[in-house]
């Protein structure tokens, strides 16, 4: 039931956060100085730990989702629902250390370390 | 384990004691929705995953996005396929998700069907915007000096 939440939860986030990303984008087609001011905007460490959560809730979301899929396709899907659920949070774990390593690395680094 | 449960949408409220909206036609378009998701969901995990790789990992990674950034990937067709696809997929998956949580928790039939137009109207605009915005980029506009990359010929 809580993956289920979660599921709900994190899919309208990403679906607000694509509607700007589209439109945040779309500011390459103003000019070169437009979009790169917005996205310079963007390269702070509060707007870093905001991406670090956005990739949290895809990761998630990615992950629950196959397990989804698994449950309907698969014959023995619903009887290991709740296997494949650890398997979720687990892989989640394991995609969310690296990444956060790696991106927290290059914003906080980048902020104040200068250019 | 947790006792608490959250009520499945639609079966406990004031207004609707039980289901009760009415039947709609025999139309397969709920089942095709369904399967949608679940398509789209696979590709979509593979492209924005590479896309989340490639924009955040490599490189310098996200300190690295600028104007150049993006003009030097939609030089190449297979990133403009690659991004046109993931419009599209996400915000048509993006779109039946929202649709179906306004369907669960919008109970009143004006509330739901104004949700809706509202929703539909703001994801053809952005599926429209940035399909444009994928194929009429330049990546070389005449009269910018900044963040150009670097196969623009210099001014």
């Amino acid at each position: 039931m809580w993956s289920w939440v979660g599921h709900r939860i994190t899919g309208v986030v990403i679906f607000v956060f694509l509607l700007v990303h589209v439109l945040d984008t779309s500011l390459v087609r103003v000019s070169p100085e437009a979009y790169t001011a917005v996205i310079g905007a963007y390269k702070n460490p509060i707007m870093g730990l905001g991406e670090a959560a956005l990739v949290a809730a895809i990761v998630f979301h990615a992950f629950n989702g196959l397990r989804i899929i698994a449950i309907d396709f698969w014959k023995k899907g619903p009887k290991y629902q709740r296997q494949m659920l650890w398997t979720v949070l687990i892989a989640w774990v394991v995609v969310m250390v690296p990444f956060l390593i790696r991106h927290l690395t290059i914003v906080f680094s980048n902020f104040f370390g200068g250019h | 384990m947790s006792s608490k449960v959250i009520d499945a949408p639609r079966s406990n409220s004031a207004e609707t004691p039980k289901y009760k909206r009415n039947k709609s036609s025999h139309s397969s378009f709920e089942m095709v929705a369904w399967l949608f998701m679940r398509v789209s969901g696979v590709v979509l995990v593979v492209l924005i995953f590479g896309h989340l790789f490639v924009n955040l990992m490599l490189g310098d990674g996200i300190h690295a996005i600028d104007f150049g950034f993006v003009a030097g990937k939609w030089s190449s067709p297979f990133w403009q396929i690659w991004d046109l696809a993931m419009l599209w997929l996400a915000m048509l998956h993006g779109t039946n998700g929202v649709r179906t949580i306004i369907n669960d928790y919008a109970e009143r039939n004006g509330t739901r069907m104004t949700l809706k137009t509202v929703l539909y109207i703001a994801s053809a605009v952005i599926i429209v915007l940035g399909t444009l915005v994928i194929f009429t980029f330049d990546p070389c506009p005449a009269g910018a000096v900044i963040d150009l990359p670097s196969f623009c010929p210099v001014p």
